[in-house]
């Protein structure tokens, strides 16, 4: 017999997100994700000048800001055809880079890996056999015995208080943890360690963005940061030269403790690389532009069909038509209603932003997120369309880093695991590491970039916008953290007359589309297998693997006096 | 001494913001005692991280759900605080209570935390606050600067 299972909402994420499945022989046989809030900030757009947009669009969400304001200045600038300096290029180029360093990094061990680490287990290790196993695995300097001894000490000192504060809300002890004390050990140490080199990565955004925890540099036609190699109080090349040394330090987590991590979970976990497949249509965007017009791109983008690397198409420009005329969004499932009917899907620049609220209809209408296609089809984004995309592409440095990864999976596995592997829950952590290595990078190379133009003494970050009579449309996109985001604005003399945002999240949590064909996260959780209805750990591990975040999906509303969290199994 | 206000909330949704409009107001006034720091902490989460570890007091302003009669200032000090972070009172502290607990776990938590608060009355969409909040403002305001005066007068940490 089925049984329907509630989670709602899902912790350890931005936002709120509710997951219905049904439950039959241990295996989910049909799924439901719903974003349980309304957004509405296209609304508050409408009329105001578009130099304002991006600082508007920062505040849509806490884990994003900067991505939001990057993608409308992005719009504004293709709406009014302006290049912008190349030194704007690449100071909002390692913007983006370290936010995704941090993001990537914070989703793993902060939000995630709690899902296949049994904290409590941890208690168990031996320090010395969890000290010998991590420096089999690589030479960081914080795989010592002291340190694994000194984080079971301070483990032990909270658990023995009955409190475990941050560690709350974990199914420890659950069937489907799998890992060795020592391995437990290993990941709660890195989890502390990664607390403290997230860091690095903020210092960075607020350094080059003026300001912490907002950005304040960005603007229309470039960056608002005066470089100079002299002057005080701008961007001087020992503010630079900081930057740098920070970057070596995230640079030496990203390649020899999370990427080592990820290979070393997956391999235990190798069933879950048969989990979690769902919709292989891929989509990604072409980022770090290199020119002013965004006609270059360090990292390439472009569309997948069926998993198959050899149906890649690339997206070879801001504005590129490939992209810009395949996105539509439906509402046949979502809490909104299009004059024309529930039945269409409207490009973004023709988006409708009106709600009517129904209850959540198993048939009918069940989420505040719309449902986006391209050319049509529901698709997946995020890291693993973009490691794929770039695969497809013959982007070296992720060829490198892919296999560096699939070789050490295979190792520890002592089985040959390949490329198709990636296809699942676990892939796309896989996938995640994989890119953050290759952003890791390029934001060094960013940087030097950076310095060589400002050598050939060219100083300028900023063209100043026009803002014509008459109406101009614009796209901006970005390859964010978590996959597609594109901006799209109506100008009509100045003043926005449209805004529509469609965000990865939205692509990823969509509900059915138009033809009834699920969004990612409902594929990817068909045939996901559930243990126990009553702790759904292993519908957590698939949604969590697309590290979700539905503050910008939906509209931030709460109900007052609701449990944390509600796990109904009916 | 270290003393941060952290103000709070999502300013597109009216009330939402008011947390961040106390830390405005209190910018543009200025005068404030030296080692007190002013954070838009708008939704962010961990990015705050450092600038949030070790503090002699941190002082939360935010919108503050607790069925008051709307727009009145809340203040939450002592056993309520715990209270306010682990029950839905605000839709940010989620975020801002794994910060807090990550640093407890560390040992780089504040030695003292208040919430200073306003029962809202809109969180409709908008950038700006409801009248009768906006006219409250100056209330929370000087709640918050009396709470400033307080922490500035604790001893030093040993």
């Amino acid at each position: 017999m089925s049984k329907r299972v509630t989670i709602d909402p899902v912790t350890r994420i931005e936002g709120h997100l509710r997951v219905d499945v049904e439950v039959d022989g241990g295996r989910v046989k049909k799924a439901w994700a719903s974003g349980q809030m309304w957004r509405g900030v296209e609304n508050i757009l409408i009329g105001r000048d578009p130099r304002d947009a991006w600082a508007i669009t920062q505040r849509i969400c806490g884990v994003c800001t900067t991505v939001h304001a990057i993608t409308s200045v992005r719009a504004v600038e293709n709406a009014l055809q302006l290049e912008i300096p190349v030194n704007a290029q690449y100071i909002r180029n390692m913007i983006i880079l370290a936010h995704a360093i941090h993001d990537h990094i914070v989703h793993f061990y902060h939000l995630s890996a709690l899902d296949w680490v049994d904290v409590v287990s941890a208690l168990k290790a031996d320090p010395d056999k969890t000290a010998s196993l991590a420096q089999s695995l690589s030479n960081w300097n914080g795989n010592s015995k002291a340190e694994f001894k000194k984080v079971q000490d301070r483990l032990k000192g909270f658990v023995g208080t009955g409190q475990l504060g941050i560690f709350t809300n974990g199914y420890w002890g659950h069937p489907a943890m799998k890992l060795t004390p020592e391995v437990n050990l290993l990941a709660v140490s890195h989890y502390l360690q990664a607390l403290e080199v997230q860091r690095y990565a903020s210092k960075i955004v607020s350094v080059l963005g003026s300001k912490s925890p907002h950005v304040q540099n960005l603007a229309v036609g470039g960056v608002a940061n005066p470089l100079a190699t002299d002057a005080q109080s701008v961007l001087t090349i020992e503010r630079l030269l900081a930057i740098k040394e920070w970057m070596a330090k995230l640079d030496d987590f990203v390649k020899n403790v999370y990427l080592i991590d990820v290979a070393a979970i997956g391999a235990f976990y190798a069933d879950w690389t048969k989990v979690g497949r769902g919709i292989t249509d891929y989509l990604c965007v072409p980022d770090i532009p290199l020119d002013g017009k965004g006609t270059q791109f360090a990292l390439p983008g472009g569309f997948i069909a069926g998993g198959k690397l050899d149906s890649y198409q690339p997206i070879k420009s801001f504005g590129d038509k490939y992209f810009t005329d395949g996105v539509s969004e439906a509402i046949k499932h979502s809490w909104y209603d299009y004059k024309a009917g529930n039945d269409v899907s409207l490009h973004p620049y023709k988006g409708e932003t009106t709600p009517n609220y129904t209850d959540f209809q198993d048939d009918g209408k069940y989420s505040w997120l719309k449902s986006p296609t391209f050319y049509g089809k529901p698709m997946q984004v995020g890291p693993l369309p973009r490691v794929l995309n770039m695969l497809a592409a013959g982007h070296e440095p992720t060829k490198k880093y892919a296999t560096a990864a699939l070789d050490l999976v295979s190792t520890i596995a002592g089985s040959k695991v390949g490329l198709d592997a990636m296809h699942s829950t676990i892939g796309r952590h896989a996938a995640r590491a994989v890119s953050c290595a290759v952003q890791s990078d390029e934001l060094s190379r960013q940087w030097d970039l950076l310095i060589a133009n400002m050598g050939k003494g060219d100083l300028t970050t900023f063209n100043p916008p026009s803002f014509p009579k008459g109406e101009q449309m614009g796209v901006g996109f970005h390859e964010a953290p978590r996959g597609v985001l594109s901006h799209w604005v109506v100008i009509d003399s100045g003043k926005i007359k449209n805004y529509q945002c469609v965000v990865p999240t939205t692509w990823n949590a969509a509900p059915r589309n138009e033809k009834d064909q699920p969004g990612a996260y409902e594929a990817c959780l068909l045939d996901n297998p559930v243990a126990d209805p009553e702790k759904p750990l292993e519908v957590l591990r698939t949604v969590h693997s697309f590290d979700p975040c539905l503050a910008c999906a939906v509209h931030v509303v709460d109900q007052e006096n609701n449990p944390v969290v509600t796990v109904k199994a009916a | 001494m270290r003393i941060v206000i952290l103000g709070i909330g999502n300013i597109l949704l009216t009330d939402e913001g008011v947390g961040v409009r106390v830390v405005e107001a209190l910018a543009a006034r200025g005068g404030l005692p030296s080692g007190v720091e002013l954070i838009d902490g708008g939704t962010c989460g961990m990015e705050m991280l450092e600038q949030l570890e070790n503090l002699d007091a941190l002082i939360v302003v935010d919108c503050v759900r607790c069925g008051r009669p709307p727009a009145t200032p809340v203040l939450l000090k002592g056993d309520d605080v715990p209270v306010f972070f682990r029950t839905k009172l605000s839709p940010h502290q989620v975020s801002l209570s794994d910060v807090l607990a990550s640093l407890e776990f560390t040992g780089r938590a504040p030695r003292k935390t208040v919430i200073v608060g306003m029962q809202p009355v809109s969180m409709g969409l908008g950038l700006d606050l409801s009248p009768e909040v906006a006219a409250s403002l100056p209330e929370l305001v000087d709640l918050t600067l009396a709470e400033i005066a307080e922490c500035v007068a604790l001893p030093e940490a040993a």
